[in-house]
C-alpha cells in the first residue's frame, strides 16, 4: 500500500528549521567555555552536580539497604520463625492429641493443655501471617487455606474425645481422619508457608547486604573532579588551598568512608546473623520438626497396631508408622550434629549435646518398647513409650527432653540473630540522611569556591 | 456337592504341581485341569462356601510346632468394630477387647496353654488375606466373611456367626433398605469387603438404581460411620453385625429394612495350615458345647443384636 503524494504545496524550500534548546545550550557552553570565567561556572557547576548526585545515590541505595536490613530483624525473620512456629505446633498439636488417645483416661492435664495451647500459637501467628502477606499472593491463598483447616481439624479431634469418653471406638476413626487432614493437608500447607517466608528472607538478606558500587564509584569520581579542579586553581593561582573546593572534598571524603565503613559493618552484622542466627535457626527447626514427627510416628505405631505396613525394597514388610519412625530419628540425629557444627558457642552448643544424648537415650529405650510390642506385650510396650512415672523409662521422656534442650538453642540462637541483626542495621543508622545533608553541604562548598574564584574576574 | 467343591479346589491348588506331569502325558493331563477349573467356577457356591472345611483334630502339625515354639499366637484383629475387636479407651490397661478378641484369647489358650499368648495385630479390612498369606500373622479373626473366591487365596474354619448385609442411614432418612429408595444417594462400604462386591454387582445387574453413588470406599467400615456423621454419604452398607455396633454408637442412625444377604465368619489360615485348621474348628466345637460362644455373645452382642435373633444361636458347622 502506498500512498500517492497528496499535496504539492510543500514549499520547494522549506524554511530553516528553528534550533532546539540543547544545541542552543550547548552553543552557549561551548562559547562560555572559550573564557575563563565561563570554564570556571562550567567547573563549578559539573562539580556541585557530581557531589549532588553522590549524596543522592548514597541515600538512595543506602536506604533501599537499611530498609531491607530492617525488614530481615523487625519482619521477614520473624514471620519466618511465625511460619516454623505454626509448623512446629500444629505439629505438636496433632502429637498431643495421638498421645492423649494413647493414653485412654490416663490422659494428663498437661497434653490436653499443650495441644490447646499449641492450636491457639497456631491460630494467632496465623493471624499476624495473614496480616504480613500481600492480598491474592500465594501466601495469603496458603493462610486462608490453614485458617480453614485448623477448625475442622479440631472438630475432628473433639468429636474422637467425646467418643472416646463413651467407650465408641469410632472415637479412634475420627482421630485418624484427624491425623489424615494434618498430615496429608495441614502440614504440606504450613512447610509451604514456611518456604516462602524463607524465600523472602533470603530476599531481604539478598536486598540488604551487596555493596552500592554506583554509589562507590560517584564518590571517586567525585572526588578525582574535585582533586582535578584545585591542581587546577593551584596551577593557575599558585594557591595552595581553595576552602570552598577543600570544604566540599572534606565532605565527599567523609561521606565515601561513611559509606564503606557503614556498609561494611552493617554488611558483616547481617552476614553474621545469617551464618550464626538465621542457618543455626533453620537447622534446629529441622531438628524439631524431625523430633516431632518421630513422636507422633512413634504413638501411632501403638494406635494403628500394624493397621498401616510398607515393604521395603528387599522386600520385607515393616510397620509403616515404624519405618516412618526410623527415618525422622535418623534426621534428628542428623541434624543435630549438623546444628552442632553451626554453633559457634558453648551457650550455643550444650542444648544441641544435650538433645543428641536424650535422643540417643531415646532411640535405645524405643528399641525396648519396640521389642516388646514385637513380642506381643502391648501393655509394657505401651508404658515404655507414654509412661508417666520415672520406672517405666519411657521414651516420653526423652522426647521431652530433646524439645526442651531444642527449644533454649532456638532462644539462644534467635538471640544471636537479633544481636547481629541489630548491630548490622545500627551501622546504616543516619548513614542516608547524614550522607543527603553533606553532600548539600559540600555542593555548595564546590559552588562556593568557585564563586571565590569567578569573583576575581569582577 | 461338598465333595465336588472340595475336589475341585484340591485340584486348583494343585495346578502348579500337575501342569509339569501334564506336558508328559498331554491330552488327559490337559484335559483333567480343565475339568477341574470349570468344575470349581461351577459347583463353588458363596451361599455353601461355609460348609466346606476341614473336620476338627487336636492333632499337633508343623504350623502349630512353629506356634509353640515361637510361644505366642500371632493374631489379625480389627480395633475399629464396637464390641467385635476394639480398644476401649476407658479400660486403662488399653487392652482389645470384643467377640472376635474373646474368641483368639480362646484359640491361644487352646493351643499354648495361655490365654494371654497372643500378639495382636490390627489389620485393615483389604489387608487380611495379604497378612496371612505373607506369614505376618497366623490366623485372622476379624469379622470376615467365608466367600469362594477367599477360599481361592485362604484356608477357612467352619463358620462361627451368621450375618448378613444391611443398609445403615440416619433415622429420619428416606432411604428405606436395599431398594430404590438409595437412587441418587452416596452409599459408603469398605474397601475389599463384600459389602462393596455386593453393591458394584447388583449396581450392573439393576437391583439397584444406577444413580447410585457407590464411589466412597473407606479403609474400615467405621470410617463410613464418620462419614455418615459429617453428611459425607447418605448411607453405610456392612454387615449387619457391624451395622449394629455402629447404631449402638449413635443414636441418630438406625439399620433400615432387613439383610439382604445371608453370610457366614469364619477364622482365616493360610493356605495348607490343616493341622492348624483343625486345631481352631476343634476349639470352635469346644467354644459352641461348652456355652463359652454363648457367654461371650450375651457379654457383647446381645444388646445389639438381640438374645432372640438369628445370630444369636452359632451356626452347626459341617465339614466336607
Amino acid at each position: 500500500m502506498t500512498h500517492a503524494p497528496t499535496s504539492s504545496t510543500a514549499p520547494p524550500h522549506p524554511a530553516p528549521p528553528r534550533r532546539t534548546a540543547l544545541a542552543e545550550g550547548a552553543e552557549r557552553l561551548r562559547h562560555a567555555a572559550t573564557t575563563e570565567p565561563g570554564r570556571l561556572r562550567v567547573i563549578g557547576a559539573v562539580l556541585a552536580l557530581l557531589v549532588v548526585a553522590f549524596g543522592t545515590v548514597t541515600a538512595l541505595q543506602t536506604t533501599h539497604r537499611a530498609t531491607a536490613a530492617d525488614d530481615v530483624l523487625h519482619r521477614s525473620q520473624p514471620l519466618s520463625s511465625d511460619a516454623a512456629d505454626i509448623y512446629r505446633s500444629l505439629a505438636d498439636a496433632n502429637t498431643m492429641a495421638t498421645s492423649g488417645y494413647l493414653a485412654g483416661l490416663q490422659e494428663t492435664t498437661a497434653t490436653r493443655e499443650r495441644y490447646e495451647s499449641d492450636i491457639r500459637t497456631a491460630a494467632a501467628k496465623l493471624v499476624t501471617a495473614a496480616a504480613n502477606s500481600a492480598p491474592g499472593s500465594p501466601s495469603a491463598a496458603t493462610i486462608t487455606r490453614l485458617n480453614e483447616l485448623l477448625p475442622r481439624y479440631k472438630g475432628l479431634v473433639e468429636a474422637a474425645r467425646a467418643n472416646n469418653r463413651q467407650g465408641f471406638p469410632v472415637g479412634g476413626a475420627y482421630l485418624r481422619a484427624a491425623n489424615d487432614t494434618m498430615q496429608n493437608e495441614m502440614l504440606p500447607a504450613a512447610e509451604d508457608l514456611y518456604q516462602k517466608e524463607n524465600q523472602r528472607l533470603s530476599a531481604d538478606y539478598a536486598d540488604a547486604t551487596p555493596y552500592p558500587w554506583a554509589a562507590i564509584a560517584l564518590g571517586v569520581v567525585a572526588l578525582a573532579a574535585l582533586a582535578w579542579a584545585q591542581r587546577r586553581t593551584y596551577l593557575r593561582t599558585n594557591r595552595v588551598l581553595n576552602h570552598g573546593l577543600v570544604a566540599a572534598t572534606a565532605a565527599t571524603t567523609v561521606v565515601l568512608l561513611w559509606l564503606v565503613i557503614g556498609h561494611s559493618v552493617a554488611r558483616a552484622g547481617l552476614n553474621g546473623s545469617y551464618t550464626h542466627g538465621v542457618r543455626s535457626l533453620s537447622v534446629l527447626h529441622d531438628a524439631r520438626i524431625a523430633s516431632l514427627k518421630a513422636r507422633s510416628n512413634e504413638n501411632l505405631t501403638l494406635v494403628s497396631r500394624g493397621a498401616e505396613t510398607r515393604t521395603l525394597k528387599d522386600g520385607t514388610v515393616m510397620d509403616a508408622y515404624d519405618w516412618a519412625y526410623d527415618q525422622e530419628l535418623d534426621r534428628l540425629a542428623k541434624t543435630l550434629a549438623h546444628a552442632d557444627r553451626l554453633a559457634d558457642d558453648t551457650a550455643g552448643r550444650t542444648p544441641v549435646r544435650v538433645a543428641n544424648e536424650s535422643m540417643k537415650v531415646w532411640k535405645s529405650r524405643h528399641e525396648l518398647a519396640r521389642r516388646a510390642n514385637d513380642s506381643g506385650d502391648y501393655q509394657k510396650a505401651r508404658d515404655r513409650v507414654i509412661g508417666t512415672t520415672a520406672e517405666d523409662e519411657s521414651t516420653g521422656e526423652c522426647f521431652d527432653n530433646v524439645d526442651t534442650s531444642l527449644a533454649s538453642a532456638l532462644t539462644h540462637e534467635t538471640n544471636e540473630f537479633k544481636q547481629a541483626a541489630r548491630a548490622g542495621l545500627a551501622a546504616m543508622t543516619g548513614l542516608p540522611a547524614g550522607s543527603a545533608v553533606l553532600a548539600v553541604l559540600g555542593a555548595a562548598g564546590a559552588v562556593l569556591g568557585i564563586g571565590r574564584r569567578l569573583s576575581e574576574y569582577r | 456337592m461338598a465333595a465336588v467343591c472340595a475336589l475341585a479346589l484340591a485340584f486348583v491348588l494343585l495346578l502348579p504341581r500337575t501342569q509339569p506331569y501334564a506336558t508328559g502325558d498331554p491330552a488327559p493331563g490337559g484335559q483333567r485341569t480343565a475339568y477341574a477349573t470349570r468344575a470349581k467356577a461351577d459347583t463353588c457356591k458363596d451361599s455353601e462356601a461355609h460348609d466346606r472345611s476341614l473336620s476338627p483334630s487336636s492333632a499337633d502339625g508343623p504350623t502349630l510346632g512353629a506356634i509353640r515354639s515361637r510361644g505366642y499366637l500371632s493374631v489379625g484383629v480389627d480395633q475399629n468394630s464396637y464390641r467385635w475387636g476394639y480398644r476401649n479407651p476407658n479400660n486403662s490397661t488399653g487392652e482389645l477387647e470384643g467377640f472376635d478378641i474373646d474368641l483368639a484369647h480362646r484359640i491361644a489358650k487352646d493351643i499354648l496353654g495361655d490365654e494371654n499368648k497372643v500378639q495382636f495385630r490390627a489389620i485393615p479390612t483389604n489387608e487380611r488375606i495379604p497378612a496371612i498369606r505373607s506369614g505376618r500373622v497366623d490366623m485372622v479373626v476379624r469379622t470376615m466373611t467365608i466367600t469362594c473366591d477367599r477360599l481361592r487365596q485362604v484356608a477357612f474354619s467352619a463358620p462361627y456367626f451368621l450375618t448378613g448385609q444391611q443398609v445403615l442411614a440416619p433415622k429420619t432418612s428416606e432411604i428405606t433398605g436395599y431398594d430404590a429408595s438409595l437412587a441418587g444417594r452416596k452409599v459408603c462400604s469398605g474397601t475389599g469387603t463384600t459389602a462393596y462386591d455386593h453393591l458394584s454387582a447388583d449396581k450392573k445387574n439393576g437391583r439397584l438404581p444406577a444413580s447410585t453413588d457407590i464411589a466412597t470406599t473407606v479403609p474400615n467400615q467405621l470410617d463410613c460411620l464418620v462419614r455418615l456423621q459429617l453428611g459425607e454419604v447418605d448411607a453405610v452398607v456392612t454387615d449387619s453385625a457391624l451395622a449394629a455396633s455402629q447404631a449402638a454408637q449413635d443414636p441418630a442412625v438406625a439399620l433400615k429394612g432387613t439383610s439382604f444377604t445371608r453370610e457366614f465368619y469364619g477364622v482365616a489360615m493360610k493356605l495348607g495350615a490343616d493341622d492348624l485348621v483343625r486345631r481352631v474348628n476343634r476349639t470352635l466345637e469346644d467354644y459352641r458345647k461348652d456355652g463359652g460362644w454363648k457367654e461371650s455373645y450375651d457379654k457383647w452382642l446381645s444388646a445389639t443384636l438381640g438374645r432372640e435373633s438369628s445370630a444369636a444361636t452359632p451356626p452347626t458347622a459341617s465339614y466336607r
